[in-house]
Parts: structure tokens; C-alpha cells; sequence
């Protein structure tokens, strides 16, 4: 789970971690008020959960409070394209208003969980304000890393390892292994599954300040902290989305395509929008619908369907091992008794109580096309979809 | 012979009396594991589905010879369940809960280093050696006995793989879900260690997804180590980047963790990338008769 930039900000804020003077705003003339507070020169930062802001102009420095009003306004209501998002970008209903910090120099400090040692791994860099990927590519030498071991926590050695990594001396040290460590106790604390501070800037002064900050977290771990999940936006979220997780339907992802597929099991959802390409479609979605004691979450995918205009024709593929067919079959067919089914199905089941499902379907007397494998059912909803294109 | 599970595993079930677990362990038993032992706090001193069940697993192994747990422990107390059980020295834990928490496995992995506990999962569906013994979720009536070894990050896909195998008369020696978390107990490199040791496998199919580098690794371990074929195909490559697709670890981050990068890397190491899911099992046949 993701969250607002003023939000990762405020946690870092309680675990004493320095961060600009400033306050979220909703309105301009609230911006305006904020920027007068400050009283310096400000920066107005649009409050979306998409990265590449500033090259998206979601980020402006302005000089008093008539254009932090001003450029607060051109920035709330609309809505932000930006490389990470599609083409219709993101609503921006929020911005920070932010001290401008004087930088003479700006650093890179991350946590996040290593899979290879499966241990968090502090990640430091001389060279901020880019992205660690880029740094990674272009300059691998300017990276440092420790590896945290949950068993005696991050350790002043570690610390200063990593300050001599960016290049800070004499008090910084220690200063510098504070933050880290209170940077860690977050982490662990909040359960994140990635803490970034970037940059980490060295005023003229010789201060460190967090002037960018990106919190996520882990969405298993979200039951035991019920304070992180109240945080979630979800104007920043598709609402196909929304509607799916509101449906019960927590494994959806809305994709570009024209064919509706309706998966059980993460894996084999993938793989069947890979065979739907591979035999000329596309897909609209990737749906794994978990395993099901109940025919609920069927019928309300049929209901996800129905509800999305680009749908040509949906594609149903089963493989039954904790989820019974049956109890597929007889979702599908409650949903065709409940709704107007404007579309092909095609249908492929397989596993646990296969006959049992396929005489459900069989007795409904609906007219779905049965496929008799993996391969036959993508050639036939891709057929279908074009068919109904036509 | 096959991997992990056989005739000799005796195994324990964490989590016996659930719902998942009761239906399971039912299942398990019919195909003709020796489940020995139940775990359920509190519940000790019953039987369950004619299993004996015990409070804890150092006394269940204590009283039953168990060497394997299988659990089915909700994930709030998943990590709890597998200190105990490696705490008790079991040779073998095999997890199938979904969503554990990230940091408590972290925990969990710096609790086994050194221990004699080997781990499978969490969030898969678990070992099978056909003919001899299911430790897993796995629909058995689809396995066939035979020589080859299945190791797959994905449950269903798997069982389609599986299915293809078997309609073509091709037998599995041991089936292996290592699980969808971005952190998980065996990796594909510690399971082909185990394939190429095993004199009864002949080929190794290798089902991979999006997310980490656990692919590029086992890559770099084929091209050294693996003397046997094999057959792989990565799940994922129409998946957008930067979103989690149903698993926990399947999430494209950077360019390593695509699907592209991934089969480049098996392909370049020596193993055969099929052209797309459903041939998986054809591909194989083709690479048995070149045999």
C-alpha cells in the first residue's frame, strides 16, 4: 500500500526524523495562507501516488503567498501524466506546501527487504535527487549497502559505514546514524515494505533534512496496523479496481485489452493473459477469484464484466485444487439468471469436482462454448472477441 | 526415487482442525500419506479425523516419529508455527498459508540459518511424489509416476503443467510449489540441487513468474551445475510494470524482474523455453525423445 508524500513525511517526523516546515492544503486559498506561515520562499508539491512529479510539472517553487496561491490552483483538480502513469493520469486533490530548503548537496537513503540474503538492506548514495535505478546503471560506484540483521537491529557500525559512503563527516556521522537508525526502527515498526528518503539533503549549514520521502507498505501485515490503512486514498487508485476489491474481488488488475478472464490462482492468471496474447488478443484484465467456499465472488465478477464497456467477450479458466468447480459452475450460472450476460463465455474446467460443474453448466441449458483445455479455450475467446468486434 | 517426500515421510499437520486443514488432511490420507500427527493448541489429547492431535509439535514428534510438518496455520501466526516447529528439529516444514507478513518471514529466515529445518513455501501448494506421498494441496488424481521433476513458483499453473504431463504419458518424480512470496523458504536453486542428485530424474520443468531474480539465479546455477534438461516457461509477460499480480512476489520492478529478462537468461544458460503455457508438457516430449 502506497501513501501521500505529507503522510510518509508526518511518520518520519514521529521517529524525530527532519523534514521541512510545511502542511498539506486542499484549497488555494489554504495554500496561500500556509505559504505566508512559512513565510519564505515555498514549494507547492502535487500529492499523487505516481512517481515523476517534478518532470510532470507537479512540482513548482514559487517566491510568495499570491503564487503559492496561484500555482496551487493550476495544480488542485486536475489531473497529473506522468511516466509512471497511463495516459489519463492521476487526480491531484492535495498539495504540500514546503519551505524551500537551500541544498548544497543531495543524498539517497533507502530500506527495503533483500530476496536473494532475505534480509533489509540499507541502501545509501552521494548522488540524490535521481533515481537509484539510473544510479545503479550509470555510477554503481556511488552506491553503498549494509544488510540488517533482525536479530540485533541496524548497528552504529553500519551507520557509519554508510555516512562515509555519502561522503559526510565530523558530526554529520553521528547525525547521520540517527537517522538511519530511527529510519530502521520505522521500517520495522510500520512493517514498510520500502522506506526511501530522496533526496536526503545536506543544507549549507551541514544539517540533513528529508525532502522527499516515499513510505509503502505491506498489505499482508496491514491487519496490525489499522493506523497505515486509514491512510489509503483511494481517488489515487483505478475504480474498476475499487469496485473489485469492494466485490470481494481482492486480485484484480485492470489491463488494456478487450477480453474479460476470470482465473483462479496468481500463476495460471498470468499465464492465461500471456496464451490470450500469444494467440492474438488481449486482455482486459488479469483476475485470480482465490479459492471460493461460495458463489458470491463469481456472480460479482460477471457483475465486473457487465460493468466494463471495453469487455468483447470473457474467458473463464478453472483449474479446480482448493476451489471446486462446482461452485464455479453454479456462480456462472447464477449469474447469467441474475444479470443480462451481453457477451461470448467461454468456459474451461478442470480438477476438483469437474463432473459435478460441467453437468451444472450442462442442466442450465445456457449457451456458453465449453473449451477441452488451456490452448483451446484462449484460441476460442480470442475468436469470440473478434467476432464480436465485428 | 523422488525428492523431499516418500513412502518413509510421516507427516504432521499444523493446523489440523481448521477447516482448510481438516479438508486437506482428508485428502492427503486418501491418496495415501501417512499423516501420523495433528498440532492444535489447546486440542491436545483428541482425535481428529482418527489423527491423533497434540498440543505441540516437539511432543507429537515426540510420541509419533513425525518428520515432516505440513501447516495450514492463519498467517497472523504462520511465523509462530514454523519457529516451532524447526525449534523441535523437524527435517522438514512445508507451509501453505497465504499471506505472511514480509517481515515476519525475515524473522523466520534468520531464525532457520544453521538450524536442520528445511522450508517450502509459504503461499504454495505444497510437495508430491505420485504414487508415494502428497504433502500438499495438489489435486492428486492428475499426477502420474515417472521421472520427471516439476518446481513452480505458481499452485494452478502447476496443475495444468501437471495435467499436460500426464495426458501425454509423461510421469512426474517429485512436484514441487516453492511458492508466490517475494521471499521463500526453498529456491529454485535449492530444489534443482535436489533434481540433479536424484538418480530418478531425468528432466526438470522449471515454472517461473515476474518479480525478484530468483530465475536469473537458477540460470546461473544450470549453466554450471545442472547436467540434466530443462524445460522452463516464466509467467508474466503481458504483466504491467510496478503492479502485483495476485502474488506477493510477483511485482516487476526494474528491468530484472520481467518476464523477458528472466527467459533470456534460462534460455542463454541451456534450458528450453516453451513458446507458451499450454505447450509446456509437449515441449518436453520433445525434449525426452532427443534424449
Amino acid at each position: 500500500m502506497k501513501v501521500h508524500e505529507y503522510q510518509a513525511k508526518a511518520l518520519l517526523a514521529q521517529y524525530g526524523i527532519p523534514i521541512p516546515k510545511g502542511k498539506m492544503s486542499c484549497s488555494p486559498a489554504e495554500a496561500r495562507e500556509i505559504a505566508s506561515q512559512i513565510g519564505s520562499r515555498v514549494v507547492i508539491k502535487a500529492q499523487v501516488y505516481a512517481g515523476g512529479r517534478g518532470k510532470a510539472g507537479g512540482i513548482k517553487i514559487v517566491n510568495d503567498p499570491t503564487e503559492a496561491e496561484e500555482a496551487a490552483g493550476k495544480l488542485i483538480g486536475t489531473r497529473l501524466v506522468t511516466h509512471q502513469t497511463g495516459p489519463e493520469g492521476v487526480p491531484v486533490s492535495k498539495v504540500l506546501v514546503e519551505e524551500a530548503s537551500d541544498v548544497e548537496r543531495e543524498l539517497y537513503l533507502s530500506i527495503l527487504v533483500d530476496g536473494i540474503s532475505r534480509l533489509p538492506v540499507m541502501i545509501v548514495s552521494d548522488a540524490g535527487g535521481i533515481e537509484i535505478e539510473e544510479v545503479a546503471q550509470s555510477a554503481p560506484e556511488k552506491i553503498s549497502k549494509s544488510y540488517i540483521d533482525p536479530a540485533i537491529g541496524f548497528q552504529p557500525f553500519q551507520g557509519r559505514k554508510l555516512a562515509y559512503g555519502m561522503k559526510l563527516d565530523g558530526g554529520q556521522i553521528g547525525e547521520a546514524t540517527r537517522l538511519m537508525t530511527s529510519l530502521y526502527r520505522l521500517f520495522m515498526d510500520k512493517d514498510c515494505s520500502l522506506a526511501e528518503i530522496n533526496p536526503l539533503v545536506v543544507t549549507p549549514g551541514g544539517k540533513l533534512l528529508a525532502v522527499d520521502a516515499k513510505l509503502n507498505f505491506d498489505d499482508n501485515a496491514l491487519y496490525r496496523h489499522k493506523d497505515i490503512e486509514e491512510l489509503q486514498d483511494k481517488e489515487q487508485e483505478e475504480p474498476l479496481e475499487i469496485q473489485a476489491r469492494d466485490w470481494g474481488i481482492n486480485n484484480y488488475v485492470k489491463m488494456d485489452g478487450d477480453i474479460g478472464c476470470m482465473v483462479n490462482g496468481a500463476g495460471l492468471a498470468m499465464a492465461v493473459n500471456d496464451l490470450i496474447q500469444y494467440c492474438g488478443g488481449k486482455a482486459a484484465n488479469f483476475l485470480d477469484i482465490g479459492t471460493l467456499n461460495n458463489t458470491e465472488r463469481v456472480v460479482n465478477s460477471f457483475k465486473m464484466f457487465v460493468a466494463d464497456p471495453r469487455i468483447k467477450a470473457v474467458l473463464v479458466n478453472i483449474f479446480g485444487g482448493m476451489a471446486r468447480v462446482d461452485v464455479i459452475a453454479k456462480g456462472i450460472v447464477e449469474a447469467y439468471q441474475q444479470m443480462h450476460i451481453p457477451f461470448p463465455v467461454v468456459i474451461r474446467l478442470a480438477g476438483t469436482n469437474l463432473e459435478a460443474g460441467q453437468r451444472i453448466l450442462a442442466d442450465s441449458g445456457i449457451g456458453f462454448t465449453l473449451a477441452k483445455d488451456f490452448y483451446d479455450s484462449a484460441r476460442k475467446v480470442v475468436e469470440a472477441a473478434r467476432g464480436a468486434r465485428k | 526415487m523422488s525428492i523431499l517426500v516418500d513412502e518413509s515421510t510421516r507427516l504432521l499437520v499444523q493446523g489440523i482442525t481448521g477447516s482448510e486443514g481438516s479438508f486437506h488432511t482428508q485428502r492427503c490420507m486418501e491418496y495415501g500419506t501417512k499423516v501420523v500427527a495433528g498440532v492444535t493448541p489447546g486440542k491436545g489429547g483428541s482425535k481428529h479425523l482418527g489423527v491423533p492431535v497434540f498440543n505441540t509439535v516437539e511432543k507429537a514428534m515426540a510420541e509419533t516419529g513425525a518428520n515432516a510438518s505440513l501447516m495450514f496455520v492463519p498467517p497472523a501466526f504462520a511465523a509462530d508455527g514454523i519457529f516451532e516447529a524447526s525449534a523441535a528439529d523437524i527435517p522438514l516444514i512445508v507451509c501453505i498459508t497465504e499471506g505472511i507478513p514480509v517481515l515476519d518471514m525475515v524473522r523466520v529466515h534468520r531464525y532457520l540459518k544453521g538450524k536442520s529445518t528445511r522450508l517450502v513455501g509459504p503461499n504454495c501448494p505444497g510437495i508430491m511424489s505420485p504414487g508415494k506421498c502428497k504433502a500438499g494441496i495438489m489435486v492428486g488424481e492428475i499426477h502420474l509416476p515417472g521421472s520427471v521433476g516439476v518446481v513452480s513458483r505458481s499452485g494452478t499453473l502447476t496443475y495444468d503443467v501437471v495435467s499436460q504431463l500426464t495426458s501425454l504419458g509423461i510421469g512426474q518424480s517429485t512436484c514441487i510449489g516453492i511458492g508466490g512470496d517475494a521471499l521463500a523458504g526453498s529456491t529454485f536453486v535449492d530444489i534443482l540441487t535436489l533434481f540433479q542428485a536424484d538418480e530418478d530424474t531425468r528432466a526438470v520443468v522449471l515454472i517461473g513468474e515476474i518479480g525478484g531474480t530468483m530465475e536469473q539465479e537458477a540460470a546461473e546455477f544450470i549453466s554450471r551445475h545442472v547436467t540434466k534438461p530443462v524445460v522452463t516457461f516464466v509467467a508474466g509477460s503481458t504483466a504491467p510494470p510496478g503492479r502485483r499480480m495476485g502474488h506477493a512476489g510477483a511485482i516487476i520492478t526494474g528491468s530484472a524482474g520481467t518476464a523477458s529478462e528472466k527467459i533470456k537468461a534460462l534460455s542463454q544458460a541451456g534450458a528450453t523455453v516453451a513458446p507458451n503455457p499450454a505447450e509446456i508438457g509437449l515441449t518436453v516430449r520433445k525434449v525426452l525423445e532427443s534424449l
